[in-house]
């Protein structure tokens, strides 16, 4: 399994628009990924999941990846909260 | 009559349509073959996501991007593979689609209600829509269809859905009328983009409205009449009339100075959340910022902003006003306000109590980056600092102590900011307005904060209903105390500008002319209004009105006579 911490940087969190993104972009990938909140596992593949998750602007994420091509989707998943998901 | 919230200013009068969005009733059944089951769930799944599409692609046209955003968003929550696993492990246990669909459905929209997280509560209305929606494609009931509406429609509804709102012909309805929504609900917004005259939050309206009953709405109060006599009808088509001549008179005023009618030029501002708003700001036409919450920062956040953020924040927003001046408040949080990390206690009285600059006073690991910032972001444009709930003097000394000690700090660091920033005083205190004369030798400018300085002087909770009758800008006591404040900054030669609610209303315009207030600062929707309404006083005209208003004993009297007064 890899992992990495990020900081959410969209002004309102990873509400619908942004969260919709990343799990689209996600579920492209075989491995498991998920998001780790406040204590919480969150599947980030799963709009819904994120949604109901309320990460807000500033917060620390880790992202765990695990599965055959778990390296790329931690790079894809980093890239993506770091450029702040086309907001 | 029926009193409710004007989600959209204007006038309608028309026939009602009402527009049920009931969930259809199904017969829950035992599925034995699950396999075709979910093969009739993930058809109705494809037709709706056909349908959705269509209509965000006809929303983008009619309202804009933004708006549609909201449908596409509904897509990608019935595509979610979570929300499908669940539907159809319910299946493959033998529940019909529509049983589980409905009660996945009422699982998130618990899920999301109970976050408390604003954003994330108003998913649980998008599954709501999705859910009807969704079951009326698998029982094939037939689907609302506002767009064929007859001209003059007035939409009755419980509330406005995204997908309901989708296919509004702007031209043919005249109104909009519901039982739920405020002004920050979806409808509203989407009323307002389209223009069209809206009244939200009637109680039990779809009930006491049948189909083709004529209907009165008036937006801009939020009032609904049913079955109007003739002579109402009359009176909101003339009030139609006027307000829409009005609106397209206002824009004569695009572009302009703000002057007053004898030539006297005033600043006309903005007040702003966020950096972005500043654009909309410009938009409207405004001069500058006047007042720029810094809130946003701090609340929409698990921890405190560094320095970074918000300097990049403050920057962004004297960027975008390229050189005109932003007023910048900081912090102004109280123990009514849930901000976790800044281990704020709740309070008994939390208006009273550890808030805004006594709090930031005392907690310097808080103020001293925000200061700092709003130093940084002075190199890029023409930056103030304003300072909330001052009670006294030594308040203001000790704020403009830490900014002298944070620019030696910056020079050291050869960090450029603008040595002369100026470093006012929210009044929106009693304290303050006594001590305005006091205050004006050591403040750089005034900014009155309207609402605060009404619900302390008047002592009242405006959340309150029973009390929140007291609470008005016209009672005797507050319009003393906005011209003592007023003429203690011109005595000391200082800007004095407002920001609250009353620099907009234009019964108080001619009390502020005549006050010799220097900047109006109001939400950016209401600046060319307000820039017409300062254009119709000249100060001797102003004068007359206020000398008359200060001699009246109570709220009433003022009120009357202003509105009589009103150009």
């Amino acid at each position: 399994m890899v992992s990495k911490t990020v900081t959410i940087k969209n002004e309102q969190g990873l509400h619908m628009r942004p969260a919709g993104i990343f799990a689209k972009e996600m579920a492209a990938f075989d491995s498991d990924i998920q998001i780790v909140f406040n204590g919480k596992k969150i599947n980030a593949k799963s709009v819904m999941n994120i949604i109901a998750g309320c990460i807000k602007c500033g917060s620390e994420i880790t992202l765990e990846c695990e599965g055959s091509d778990e390296q790329v989707a931690l790079d894809k998943a980093v890239e993506l909260i770091e450029s702040g998901l086309g907001e | 009559m029926y009193k409710g919230i004007g989600g959209s200013a204007g006038y309608g009068v028309g026939k009602a349509v009402i527009i049920s969005n009931e969930l259809p009733v199904y017969e829950p059944r035992q599925i034995t073959d699950t396999e075709a089951e979910i093969s009739r769930f993930t058809d109705a799944v494809e037709q709706f996501v056909e349908k959705t599409m269509a209509m965000a692609d006809k929303m983008k046209a009619s309202v804009g991007e933004h708006n549609a955003e909201i449908l596409e968003g509904h897509v990608m929550m019935i595509s979610d593979p979570f929300m499908q696993d669940e539907i159809k492990g319910k299946i493959n246990q033998g529940d019909c689609a529509e049983k589980a669909v409905d009660e996945t459905c009422d699982m998130f929209i618990a899920m999301f209600s109970q976050t408390e997280d604003e954003l994330t509560m108003q998913r649980a209305t998008d599954i709501g829509d999705i859910r009807v929606r969704l079951l009326k494609i698998l029982t094939g009931t037939a689907d609302v269809n506002i767009s064929e509406v007859p001209a003059g429609t007035i939409l009755v509804a419980k509330d406005l859905t995204p997908s309901m709102t989708a296919g509004i012909v702007k031209e043919n309805v005249a109104g909009i009328l519901t039982e739920v929504g405020g002004k920050t609900s979806h409808s509203a917004i989407l009323a307002r983009a389209l223009e069209i005259p809206a009244v939200l939050s009637v109680e039990n309206v779809v009930s006491l409205v049948q189909d083709g009953m004529e209907i009165a709405v008036d937006g801009c109060e939020g009032i609904a009449v049913l079955n109007p006599d003739a002579a109402t009808v009359q009176e909101y088509e003339a009030k139609k009339k006027q307000y829409l001549e009005e609106k397209e008179a206002l824009k004569v005023f695009a572009g302009k100075e703000t002057v007053t009618a004898d030539g006297q030029k005033v600043a006309l501002y903005g007040n702003i959340g966020n950096p972005e708003d500043a654009a909309k700001v410009t938009e409207c036409d405004g001069e500058g910022i006047g007042l720029f919450r810094t809130e946003f920062l701090f609340m929409g956040s698990s921890q405190l902003p560094t320095e970074e953020e918000q300097f990049e924040a403050y920057k962004k927003a004297a960027v975008a006003m390229d050189g005109r001046e932003v007023i910048i408040r900081t912090l102004d949080v109280g123990g009514d306000k849930e901000i976790p990390y800044l281990g704020l206690e709740k309070e008994e009285n939390p208006f009273l109590g550890y808030r805004a600059v006594r709090f930031c006073l005392q907690r310097e690991d808080v103020y001293r980056p925000q200061l700092r910032a709003l130093l940084r972001a002075s190199a890029f444009g023409d930056v103030k600092i304003m300072v909330p709930l001052v009670t006294s003097v030594e308040e203001i000394r000790s704020v403009k102590a830490m900014v002298e000690e944070l620019k030696k700090e910056l020079d050291s660091e050869n960090i450029s900011y603008n040595k002369d920033i100026q470093v006012g005083v929210m009044i929106e205190t009693p304290a303050a307005s006594e001590i305005a004369d006091l205050l004006a030798k050591e403040a750089d400018f005034f900014s009155i904060g309207t609402n605060d300085l009404t619900q302390y002087t008047m002592a009242v909770d405006r959340g309150n209903a029973k009390v929140a009758y007291l609470y008005s800008a016209y009672h005797p006591a507050v319009l003393r105390s906005m011209k003592r404040i007023i003429g203690a900054a011109n005595e000391a030669g200082i800007m004095v500008g407002m920001c609250g609610e009353a620099a907009a209303d234009p019964l108080l315009t001619p009390l502020l002319v005549s006050f010799g207030l220097n900047e109006y600062s109001v939400s950016a929707t209401s600046i060319l209004a307000t820039r017409a309404t300062i254009s119709k006083w000249s100060k001797a005209e102003a004068d007359q009105v206020a000398d008359k208003a200060l001699s009246m004993a109570t709220e009433a009297e003022v009120a009357q006579y202003l509105k009589e007064s009103r150009k």
